[in-house]
């Protein structure tokens, strides 16, 4: 593969913008969950893999947690090589056809795209998914031959992608790998947070496949710390390592008053109904949520985006976005706020809630939210916003979904005895190696990090399933 | 899968439940709770573990039939699985040698007292269970609980067994008679736990209740089970599901409880419909 990439290739015109991603109409996607963005056809792809340059000093790479090959991928698909391709891109990205839809490319590997300095830089990410996907259409995704068992058992706690991306690459060494995840299905925020719409479970789903066809081992319905502790793991189970990836699975809620009527949810509760127990198929499905018509979301990241879509999509007419900053310091993906606002969400920036007042059943009625201007700029650099005394007005709603973040779960940090934390709870772990203060229990992910992103979980967990694996060795 | 081995009928309401399920049946302590899928479209639903028997593995779910699921569930033959369960979840009941204890029971609440009530008496104290229900034909565990207990008093609502009067009547009237109580646990419907808190903190009885919101993962991270106990928000399935029933809420416990009424029926209703047959639907 390596020579065909060497001969020399008469370069086309580059052309200034990127091929536009095919999606589905707003009105009409705004009333079902199917996916939002439809993906590249095959022309579109080579059109789009004739634009990258090739750098030689390959800064995009540089811009890539996990350090994709990313000149090498994309001349494959320019050869329309796309298994090849694919295979290349696996070399050390497990998940594919995740990242490529819901990675942040615009401040990651894109970011650092040359050709981003005078035009519309490569869609990189848009190539991986069409990649990941035309492998996924073509059937067997093939599985690198494996080395012996090396008779080392590892421990994964949590599904998501940082725990997952662990588990592939320590089975690829030969280790003995068990996932054991709290929830019935695997895959993390991957299945209960991220909606359908953004991110097909199918796709999740054959993601995870791939991975226990590399040997790992996934138990769900096992929670650490309560069905058994990471120390019973080690000494009555015999795993000679763990790896922790609990994620930032803890609701934050603001402490206003109201907070506990019925119809105020955290993103979490809401998501999870809607997308790991499908309440959007109620009654075909068992778990209900609240059809209502007037839904408040308060947050303005990635959360809050996707809790404002998924309650356009269970059938709500007015949608408020109420964000305490202003849009441009909102955390969401820049991409995912014009298709809400696409999809007609009303944004109240600068608006922060100040109570939620019940109809005397206690049922959510109104939310009472005051208006705030930026002030002098934090400790993160952001301006502060600070209220505006007098502003306060109130807004009926049906349902308030509070998207303002979470935290780590203290479950396994109070099980485990000698595991350091932060005084937040989010456990302390060599950046490098995922180490932590116990011997042989390693972690990443959001529960080193706080709430991050897909690739820098799966990032930290690439270091440390190479920390590991030398741990292993060395035993 | 986690299969059923026994399945019994306790009342026309209420089935008892032996399910092999080692991992979980090793760990679990009086107090704690399993969460369980039965299928595929089901919802998550959580049961407090009633018994359990390490050696052999299992777990005792006793479960009232009250809606969709748990009557779905009582179609389940023995042999039969149960999708997913998970636990044990929840804080265990604090165990130890208080002195006199009473162990007060309404309705479905009788089986998550029983295997406090044993491991009461284990540690030492004395045992005087109180168990009740509206009628005759929803007592369970009486046998059980007397097994358990250095004094048993049973009531019912309507009188067609035991004494006509409410369980917290009866734990008055004991304290009137001259019983000192050290501690007092009581588990039942929320109507019932209220009283008991009144009573308890009238008879100034340190008490516990066993609280019973929705719930979905069961492990604190989705936040619907949440429950305001001394003015601050908890979370049951990870802080509880027992707290001092002096200091919880029962107003807000009640109304979120009764959040999906309207969906709980439809499912209900479609799910009779469905049952029937002989319908083209
Ligand atoms: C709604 C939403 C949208 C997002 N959108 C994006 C996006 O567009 N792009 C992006 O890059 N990032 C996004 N993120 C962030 C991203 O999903 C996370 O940063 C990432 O999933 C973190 O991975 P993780 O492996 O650390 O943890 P998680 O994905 O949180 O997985 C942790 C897993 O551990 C399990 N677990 C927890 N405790 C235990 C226990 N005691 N025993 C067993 N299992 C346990 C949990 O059930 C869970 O399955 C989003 C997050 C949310 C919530
Ligand atoms: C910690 C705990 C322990 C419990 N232990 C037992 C037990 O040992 N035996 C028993 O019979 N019941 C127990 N319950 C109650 C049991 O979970 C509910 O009866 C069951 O979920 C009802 O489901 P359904 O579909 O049959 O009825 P539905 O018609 O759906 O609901 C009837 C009522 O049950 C409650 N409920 C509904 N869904 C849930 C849910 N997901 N989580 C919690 N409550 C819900 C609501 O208040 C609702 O109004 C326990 C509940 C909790 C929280
Ligand atoms: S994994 Fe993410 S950052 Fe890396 S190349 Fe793919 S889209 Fe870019
Ligand atoms: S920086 Fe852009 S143009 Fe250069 S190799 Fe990377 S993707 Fe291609
Ligand atoms: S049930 Fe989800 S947090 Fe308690």
């Amino acid at each position: 593969m390596n020579e065909e990439r060497a001969k020399p290739k008469p370069k086309p015109k580059i052309k200034a913008s990127r091929e536009a991603m095919p999606l589905q109409d707003p009105r009409v996607r705004r009333t079902n969950f199917d996916e939002v963005a439809l993906g590249y056809t095959r022309e579109q792809a080579l059109n789009e893999a004739q634009r990258c340059l090739g750098c030689k000093k390959q800064p995009c790479v540089a811009g890539c947690p996990v350090e994709i090959d990313i000149p090498a991928f994309i001349s494959l698909v320019g050869e329309g090589k796309f298994l090849e391709a694919g295979a290349k891109i696996r070399e050390t990205n497990s998940l594919p056809a995740v990242c490529g839809r819901v990675c942040p490319q615009e401040d990651q590997c894109e970011k650092q795209c040359v050709l981003g300095k005078k035009w519309e830089p490569l869609a990189i990410g848009r190539l991986e998914r069409f990649v990941a996907d035309y492998e996924m259409n073509a059937g067997e995704i093939g599985v690198p031959e494996l080395p012996p068992s090396t008779g080392k058992k590892v421990a994964i706690v949590g599904s998501g992608p940082a725990g997952l991306t662990v588990a592939g690459d320590l089975a690829r060494l030969g280790h003995e790998v068990t996932v054991f995840e709290a929830l019935h299905k695997p895959g993390g925020v991957l299945v209960y947070g991220i909606p359908e719409f953004r991110l097909p479970k199918e796709i999740v789903r054959r993601e995870i496949e791939y991975i226990e066809k590399l040997g790992v081992k996934v138990v769900c319905n096992f929670v650490v710390g309560k069905t058994r502790t990471i120390e019973e793991l080690m000494t009555e189970e015999g795993y000679h390592a763990v790896f922790v990836a609990t994620g930032a699975g803890l609701p934050y809620f603001m402490s206003i008053p109201g907070e506990n009527l019925n119809g105020v949810y955290s993103a979490n509760e809401f998501l999870t109904r809607s997308n790991l127990m499908k309440a959007y198929r109620f009654p075909e499905y068992d778990t209900p949520v609240k059809r209502v018509k007037r839904v408040a979301v308060v947050g303005g990241g990635n959360v809050a985006m996707d809790s404002v879509r998924t309650a356009m999509r269970l059938g709500a007419e007015e949608v408020y976005c109420i964000y305490r900053r202003s849009r441009v310091e909102m955390p969401a993906r820049e991409e995912e706020i014009e298709h809400a606002i696409e999809e007609e969400m009303i944004l109240r920036e600068l608006t922060n809630p100040v109570k939620i007042i019940g109809d005397g059943d206690n049922w959510v009625k109104e939310i009472e939210c005051i208006k705030m201007e930026l002030g002098e700029p934090d400790a993160s650099g952001r301006r502060r916003p600070v209220p505006i005394e007098g502003s306060e007005f109130r807004t009926p709603v049906d349902a308030v979904v509070i998207a303002i973040g979470q935290g780590p779960n203290p479950l396994v940090p109070a099980t485990t005895p000698g595991l350091e934390t932060t005084k937040w709870g989010n456990i302390i772990a060599d950046e490098e190696t995922g180490a932590t203060s116990l011997g042989g229990v390693y972690a990443g992910g959001d529960i080193v990090t706080g709430a991050a992103t897909v690739i820098l979980a799966m990032g930290a967990g690439r270091k440390s399933a190479a920390a590991i694996g030398e741990y292993l060795e060395n035993l | 899968m986690f299969k059923v081995r026994k399945k019994e009928a306790l009342t026309p309401q209420t089935k008892l439940y032996l399910i092999e399920a080692p991992m979980i049946a090793s760990k679990v302590l009086p107090g704690q709770f399993v969460v369980l899928r039965i299928h595929e479209e089901g919802e998550r639903i959580p049961l407090t573990v009633a018994d359990f028997d390490r050696k052999e593995g299992t777990l005792t779910l006793i479960v009232q039939e009250i809606g969709k699921t748990t009557k779905e569930m009582g179609t389940l033959k023995e042999g039969d699985g149960i999708l997913d369960l998970v636990g044990p979840l929840g804080k265990a009941t604090h165990i130890e040698e208080f002195g006199t204890v009473a162990c007060v029971g309404g309705g479905i609440g009788i089986a998550p007292v029983y295997p406090i009530a044993r491991a009461m008496r284990e540690a030492g104290n004395k045992v005087i269970s109180i168990i009740g229900a509206r009628g005759k034909d929803l007592l369970i565990l009486e046998k059980e609980m007397a097994e358990v207990s250095d004094e048993i008093y049973v009531t019912t609502d309507d009188g067609s067994y035991g004494k006509k009067a409410f369980v917290t009547q009866e734990l008055e009237r004991l304290v009137e008679e001259g019983y000192k109580f050290d501690f007092a646990i009581g588990i039942g419907p929320v109507p019932m736990m209220r009283a008991f808190a009144m009573s308890t903190m009238k008879c100034d009885i340190p008490a516990k209740v066993s609280l019973n919101p929705i719930m979905i993962d069961g492990t604190g991270m989705c936040g619907v089970c949440r429950v305001s106990v001394a003015g601050k928000t908890r979370f049951a399935c990870v802080d509880g599901p027992e707290f001092d029933a002096s200091e919880v809420d029962f107003d807000l416990l009640c109304a979120r409880q009764a959040t999906y009424i309207d969906e709980e029926k439809e499912s209900l209703d479609r799910y009779e419909h469905h049952k029937c047959g002989g319908c083209s639907e």
